[in-house]
């Protein structure tokens, strides 16, 4: 690594991240100056100019590549227009254990007597309860469900070649065609496509200002500068933010600064879920790579330090502070950015290149929190590529994660994208299928699976609250079979849903009238063709989906119940219900007979895993395929975040002999400590699902490293994934450390800081978990340690 | 019908690739070092895990000979000659902490299980291993199981002693893609007080396989003070460079993982409180065979 990225790094990582208000500030006084004048889409494109035009700029010691969301490095800026934070959601964010923020004390001032004082009421978060029902907030007070758009805008998508191969000018060309093509005779949304397009408009220019403004700033630096390499360097940085994002990148240098300024407008015009992402970035970059390399204008390492500039830029913006039930379903600086190697490119044909190789090496020397990397495996990815990343995971940071990229393309075919669209797309976020550049695919929010069976126990009442949040499907004592069981745990997901999707389409739609993003629309097609906004339906697929969690601990409560109640009649029904109100309080013999004589899921046991398909095809039928906010529509995934955490707590005893409060099974994973037949069954019956039909999975394993060291289990490792990937699994990520080591970080956290671990669909710190979670994973199981 | 004791699946320290193996029960050897004793006998036993044991009594009440249920801190199940492994306490307790070792299949309910992790084997050039135990005490049971591995298409290895009559070993090592075979020592006199059975007829198969051009790597446990010496460490270099097959040899460090077994058997661990040999001296070891010329690796 050189000096430079070791400096860089280490400034990276030793930078508390912190709250700014800035931005809320800037939005404060524009909106006060400006509401109400223009329409939201305008209002919106003016407001990022605004920002661009004013917010403080930052180029640091030796830096190559530049531009921060906030005035310094991990520096977060707040999006009061959407979450206005109260003074105590100030004082939880600075003083919780962990994924805390710094916050100055003239944040809290003026919060106090400027940003609170006019956005409370008006922002988006305090207006989204008009028209909820009290069904919704009942549900959603007891973990039934989350809400993703109750802090930060939709977002949820991935870029395609697009920033690589256009400049900023070059879509301003194509949106004045478009206001010139309007038919104002015959369509009758001509002028809200107007005002969109003229605030897509609006939002380019912004962007471009805001990069002049950093070349304006680099050329005075390298007048001041003493020393000629840097002053070299900073004029390079100038002449790069002078043409890029405006026009297109031509070599290397400018494709990584060009990607970033877009991916900053991106993240700093709303706060979308997952941030941004480049996508196949390896694809993208390796035509100017191999121009730049054989021009000799750039060395292997040259790039690598390019490269390692950029994964610093990432690794700069925590994820936007977020409280309450958002900050427990995902808790974490990560802010998701998952970066695609190899896959397919549009012709079918393998997307590795050398760059692919060269992003693996960077991530495996940085080790920084994000982005995140993962592998994009098909059929044609060489085995050297898929060992080279097999290797990294050996590393034990957790990353990359493993795809099937042709199960993506699969399941993007299934919802009706075209061919060349489905194998441009990937996976963005944790393990979420896209057509990148083309597709809004929304997270709406969590479903918390077991819970309804808790309520299906308990006659639609929630034990833990006595609140009425589900419907009557009968009391459990007089059912005689299990299919009845099911039929009522149906009746409970349908009531679910339904009251969700109600939530949905109010929720959705304040952001689609209300809260455009001109900039992102920039960059998804078709928005500018169809002069629509990505928050109103403009992109070319529109997904809305709500992710299932905890089928585990749901297979093996259901798997309990026929098999000890309905099959073999050895427990009372009554018994069971009245060990579950207790939490098995003086009931051990039973909860141990529970754990130890019920089939459960991941163990290649097809009594479970029937259960598992029946559950999950109850789920997809009730949600694939019906009509979502903006037009779109409903799909599944199945990936928790860390909302198996949240909906633990929220959760009371389980039939499979799960306490109340304890986690619940994460992703598609077997309940911690279920499976007991080795890896090989645990994907055997994760495969029963029929992934095709979802738009993500998530399967965590964790292996005892003497498993998998050394070039044999390199192999091994690399076997394991293509075994998986020919059975139809979708995703499949290592955690490869012992557990006396996490329990040793757990003692003594300040020896282990930097322990990275694989959580759900991301790696994060071990020390910044919860306790909960740490020892959740901890009691995953260990794989392959002589017991 | 043969009797297991285990099929374990997503097995990687019994030959290549990712495998399953399948212990038979029954062995003619007695190592004091066997960690896997429930694979000795050829009769089905108890096993009793005490960790998991709430003390509910329940076993005592429903066995149909009275026998008294282990006290607290007592070794195993000491049940002597009243229990006829019934298995009636095994049902009848509530936390799953007793089962019965022992299990019959058939050929063909063997290889159906065997074969569930093909397309892990396909993908790691592994497969199924059959182990013990010695496979070799149940001859047509093994046969017939390699026979329909084979007609499955499944890779096979045979874990044995190579203790087993010559005509036997060959026919089933035929049926085999690769053997593992064990070797404990190259003493004559020493072998035969440790392991309760003679080292000639052993070597005389070796040899014979060896002949045949079988696929074969050699497995050594490296038992300290037993066999870790620089001169039966030559004795076993001296052997392995004579062979033909200059097979793979895989030094298996004593372990004391088996230790938990005994004690769910109900029995005494013979090696008593014998200390797993350190990293470095097995590692000494492996350099030492492999600048003889051999090819090592530490571990299966």
């Amino acid at each position: 690594m050189r000096e430079r990225i070791k400096c860089l790094r280490e400034q990276s990582l030793s930078a508390q991240p912190s709250v700014s208000a800035e931005r809320a500030v800037l939005m404060t006084r524009f909106y006060k100056e400006n509401a109400g004048k223009y329409p939201p889409a305008v209002l919106r494109g003016l407001a990022f100019r605004h920002l661009c035009a004013h917010k403080e700029l930052y180029i640091g010691p030796r830096e190559l590549l530049v531009g921060e969301r906030g005035p310094v490095p991990k520096a977060c800026p707040t999006f009061p227009e959407l979450t206005c934070h109260t003074m105590e959601d100030l004082r939880t964010l600075a003083g919780r254990e962990r994924t805390s923020y710094y916050v100055p004390d003239e944040v809290y001032e003026v919060y106090d007597s400027e940003v609170i004082p006019y956005w409370r009421g008006r922002s988006l978060r305090d207006r989204m309860w008009e028209g909820l029902t009290p069904a919704w907030l009942q549900a959603y007070q007891a973990g039934v469900f989350t809400e993703f758009m109750e802090q930060r805008a939709p977002g949820h998508t991935a870029a395609d070649d697009k920033p690589f191969r256009l400049g900023l000018e070059d879509l301003r060309v194509q949106i004045g065609h478009k206001i010139e093509e309007l038919d104002w005779e015959r369509d009758r949304s001509a002028p809200g496509k107007l005002f969109q397009l003229r605030g897509m408009d609006l939002a380019a220019q912004a962007a471009m200002l805001w990069a002049w403004r950093h070349a304006d700033m680099a050329e005075a630096m390298a007048e001041e500068e003493g020393d000629p390499e840097r002053r070299a360097e900073l004029k390079r940085i100038a002449a790069n933010c002078r043409r890029v994002p405006a026009r297109a990148p031509q070599d290397f240098w400018e494709a990584l600064q060009a990607y970033w300024f877009h991916h900053l407008a991106v993240i700093t015009e709303l706060n979308g879920w997952d941030a941004f992402s480049p996508g196949h970035l390896d694809q993208h970059l390796e035509p100017f790579y191999q121009r730049d390399i054989s021009a000799g204008n750039l060395s292997r390492e040259g790039a690598k330090e390019l490269l390692s500039c950029l994964w610093i830029k990432f690794n700069n913006q925590p994820a936007p502070p977020k409280v309450g039930v958002t900050a427990a379903e995902s808790g974490t600086y990560n802010d998701f950015v998952n970066i695609n190697l190899g896959g397919l490119r549009a012709d079918g044909s393998d997307g590795t290149g050398d760059v692919s190789e060269l992003i693996l090496e960077v991530a495996d020397e940085l080790r920084l929190l994000q982005p995140q990397v993962n592998l994009q495996v098909s059929r044609r990815t060489p085995d050297s590529l898929l060992e080279s990343a097999c290797r990294v995971v050996v590393h034990g940071h957790g990353f990359p994660a493993f795809f099937n990229a042709d199960m993506v393309v699969g399941q993007l075919l299934r919802q009706g994208k075209t061919l060349e669209d489905a194998r441009r797309g990937g996976t963005s976020g944790c393990v979420e299928s896209g057509a990148f550049g083309k597709e809004a695919y929304i997270l709406s929010g969590y479903l918390n699976l077991p819970k309804l069976l808790e309520l299906t126990l308990f006659d639609g009442t929630d034990p833990l609250t006595g609140s009425k949040c589900g419907p009557s499907t009968g009391d459990p004592g007089t059912f005689s079979s299990f299919d009845e069981l099911m039929a009522a745990w149906g009746g409970q997901l349908e009531h679910a849903l339904a009251v969700k999707f109600h939530g949905n389409a109010l929720v959705q739609h304040l952001y689609a009238t209300d809260m455009p993003a001109p900039y992102l629309s920039l960059l998804i097609e078709d928005c500018i063709v169809d002069g629509t906004d990505y928050n109103a339906g403009g992109a070319r697929y529109d997904t809305t989906y709500v992710q299932g969690v905890g089928v585990g601990t749901l297979t093996d409560s259901l798997s309990a119940l026929r098999e000890h109640v309905f099959h073999r009649g050895t427990v009372e029904m009554r018994d069971v219900l009245a060990a579950l109100a207790d939490d098995f309080r003086g009931r051990e013999p039973l909860r141990q007979f529970l754990v130890n004589r019920t089939p459960r899921y991941g163990n290649d046991d097809h009594r479970a895993d029937e259960l598992m398909k029946d559950a999950f095809e109850k789920l997809f039928r009730m949600v694939d395929e019906k009509p979502a906010p903006r037009g779109g529509t409903y799909r599944i995934n199945m990936l928790p975040t860390t909302s198996h955490i949240y909906f633990g707590a929220k959760t009371g005893a389980t039939p499979d002999g799960r306490r109340a409060g304890k986690p619940l099974s994460e992703g598609i994973s077997p309940v911690q400590g279920a499976d007991r037949h080795g890896p090989t069954a645990v994907m055997r019956s994760a495969a029963m699902m029929d992934h095709a039909k979802t738009g993500g999975t998530l399967l965590n394993m964790k292996f005892a490293p003497e498993v998998i060291a050394g070039v044999e289990g390199t192999r091994r490792l690399a076997a394991l994934v293509r075994a998986y990937f020919d059975l139809g699994g979708h995703h499949v990520q290592f955690n490869v450390v012992g557990a006396e080591v996490l329990r040793a970080a757990q003692a003594r956290p300040e020896e282990h800081r930097g322990l990275l671990v694989r959580v759900a669909g991301y790696s994060d710190f071990f020390c910044d978990l919860s306790r909960e979670l740490q020892d959740e994973i901890i009691s995953r199981t260990e794989l392959g340690r002589v017991s | 019908m043969g009797l297991l004791f285990e099929v374990k699946r997503g097995a990687v320290h019994d030959g290549p690739g990712w495998r399953t193996t399948a212990f038979f029960k029954g062995c003619p050897l007695s190592c004091p070092w066997c960690h896997n004793p429930e694979g000795i006998s050829s009769e089905k036993e108890i096993w009793f895990v005490a960790s998991r044991c709430v003390g509910c009594q329940n076993c005592v009440s429903v066995c149909p000979r009275g026998v008294p249920a282990p006290a607290a801190g007592q070794l195993g199940p000491a049940y002597g000659s009243a229990c006829t492994v019934c298995g009636r306490c095994v049902d009848g307790c509530p936390v799953g902490s007793r089962a019965i070792v022992g299990m019959e299949r058939t050929a063909e309910q063997l290889v159906q299980e065997l074969a569930r992790d093909r397309a892990f084997f396909a993908r790691s050039g592994g497969g199924v291993t059959i182990s013990g135990g010695e496979p070799l005490s149940q001859l047509d049971f093994l046969l017939e199981v390699l026979s329909a591995c084979r007609k499955a298409g499944l890779n096979t290895a045979l874990d044995t002693s190579g203790y087993a009559p010559r005509r036997d070993f060959l026919q089933a090592a035929a049926l085999c893609d690769l053997v593992l075979f064990d070797l404990k020592h190259l003493d004559e006199s020493r072998h035969e007080e440790t392991t309760g059975v003679p080292l000639t007829p052993i070597l005389e198969n070796l040899h014979a396989l060896d002949e045949e051009g079988a696929n074969l790597w050699i497995r050594y446990p490296l038992i300290p003070g037993f066999n870790d010496d620089q001169s039966t460490l030559s004795r076993l270099a001296d052997l392995v460079l004579r062979l033909r097959s200059k097979p793979l040899v895989c030094l298996l460090p004593y372990h004391r993982a088996g230790q938990e077994k005994y004690a769910r058997l109900g029995r005494s661990d013979p090696m008593g409180d014998t200390e797993a040999p350190g990293e470095t001296s097995v590692e000494n070891v492996a350099t030492r065979l492999a600048n003889s010329g051999l090819m090592v690796r530490i571990g299966g």
